[in-house]
């Protein structure tokens, strides 16, 4: 009987964990070899240990999110946070299309995806993260010098974008993340950190390259486009444009709460 | 009849008064462009705490560097005084001007107060300030201004000065550093020029 009780309980927690309130999962960090290199020329990332949505956030739980913080519904936003095309393709300031409530939300600011994070003691994950954790695959944790693995996420970005999401909830990863590549952009914490050129601090006039990809000089692994391609997407917006490809998801560090 | 006119008019007045009052008591709420709307705590050089948006009511000049950045961010500070000298002693009084700094764990209130002392700065009309990371973050990209933290401790970033009109819509922006950009003093004169007279 007591053994029964304590299996249940342990089976019990279990489900909550995996199916639980937002569905984290915990990642090692650690020495990274980044696209980006940590001192702009050669070093290592170090990433601490954190915990990252297993699946991006979707329309339901964004639903859910401006019902209770309705400072962030589409026909209430301040034109600051978000531009006009912000939630558009929702049927309703609080209502989703039909058959959309498990696709990943998309048409979100960056400053609305800071809140939505907030709002589960969380945030956007750093680019660092982010790439970590992308570049695993079912059985690596870096896969990313395996030219078939790149060429089946570079097939991703040849598809037309024009077609309906696939609910979120792909194939996982070695971590158990799922939807990192194949599924939508996501926005990180550091956006509008990537391309910052290696040598601003020096130059008379950053803005003469800050245009010219300067940053790009200094960017690792040339072959890696897929990743390269999110960096100069990124690095392209303002935090309070949305598109129609651009989601996101949550990350905390392991050390409990916000950075 | 005239009894009732004279309530009217007296109900009247009354509405007016209560509407007037209201007036200043509840300031008009933010045009949705503002970017004092979004909430950020600050401290500055001498300790004290504000928030971003108490800047509201006088036009400003907005920038971010760090205290250690040996570099752009003299520069930087360099810019925003000849930004400020070009335009006449009268109307500069009207005009604030803030700094925020990129590196909150290392630019506390006194490295903040040691460049104020040291450039001689305009207190309290110009401010220096910090605030957590979180906001940093969030400040830079409301302002347009890009940073990124590198392994040695330094920290890139992209060199903008913001004008923001007295409700915190940003009017314009320079990235010229080390010289003053014509056509940005151009639109803080104008700015200024709109403004509501009011001292600090």
């Amino acid at each position: 009987m007591g053994f029964a009780r304590t299996a249940f309980a342990a089976l019990a927690a279990l489900i909550a964990t995996s199916a639980g309130a937002a569905g984290y999962v915990a990642l090692p960090g650690g020495a990274f070899t980044s696209v980006l290199p940590a001192d702009g020329k050669t070093a290592d990332a170090v990433v601490a240990p954190f915990e990252l949505r297993a699946t991006p956030v979707t329309n339901a739980e964004f639903l859910r999110f401006v019902g209770h913080d309705p400072a962030w519904r589409r026909d209430r936003v301040a034109e600051v946070f978000a531009e006009s095309r912000y939630l558009s393709q929702w049927a309703g300031a609080d209502a989703l299309a039909d058959g959309t409530s498990q696709q990943p939300v998309v048409d979100v600011s960056w400053f609305a995806a800071e809140a939505f994070c907030e709002s589960e003691n969380a945030r956007l994950p750093t680019w660092y993260e982010w790439e970590l954790a992308a570049a695993a695959d079912t059985t690596r944790t870096d896969a990313r010098n395996d030219p078939a693995w790149r060429e089946k996420i570079l097939g991703w970005y040849a598809r037309p974008s024009n077609a309906p999401l696939a609910d979120v909830g792909g194939e996982a990863n070695i971590y158990g993340v799922r939807d990192l590549h194949g599924l939508v952009w996501e926005w990180v914490d550091d956006f509008n950190a990537l391309l910052v050129d290696g040598d601003s601090r020096e130059s008379g006039d950053p803005d003469k390259l800050r245009f010219c990809g300067a940053g790009a000089l200094t960017l690792q692994q040339r072959e890696n486009y897929a990743v390269l391609m999110r960096i100069a997407m990124l690095s392209s917006l303002k935090a309070s444009d949305t598109t129609a490809n651009l989601g996101f998801r949550c990350a905390r560090s392991r050390t409990g709460g916000k950075p | 009849m005239n009894r009732k006119a004279l309530v009217v008019s007296a109900a009247m007045s009354l509405l007016a008064l209560c509407l007037a009052f209201a007036r200043i008591a509840f300031p008009a709420e933010l045009p949705p462009t503002s970017a004092y709307r979004l909430d950020v705590p600050l401290v500055d050089q001498d300790g004290r705490g504000l928030h971003f948006a108490d800047g509201r009511g006088r036009p400003r000049l907005v920038s971010m560097f760090y205290t250690s950045c040996k570099y752009v961010c003299p520069l930087i500070v360099d810019t925003l005084l000849a930004t400020e000298r070009a335009v006449d002693p009268a109307e500069r009084a009207k005009l604030d001007v803030l700094i925020v700094s990129f590196d909150p764990d290392r630019d506390d209130p006194p490295a903040l107060k040691r460049v104020a002392d040291q450039r001689r700065l305009d207190v309290p009309r110009w401010t220096l300030a910090r605030t957590e990371a979180t906001d940093v973050r969030k400040l830079a990209a409301v302002l347009g201004i890009q940073y990124r933290a590198l392994a040695d401790g330094e920290i890139n970033h992209s060199s903008a000065l913001v004008l923001l009109d007295a409700d915190g819509r940003i009017v314009a922006r320079s990235g010229k550093l080390g010289e003053v950009d014509p056509a940005f003093v151009a639109k803080v004169r104008e700015t200024l020029a709109q403004a509501p007279a009011r001292t600090p």
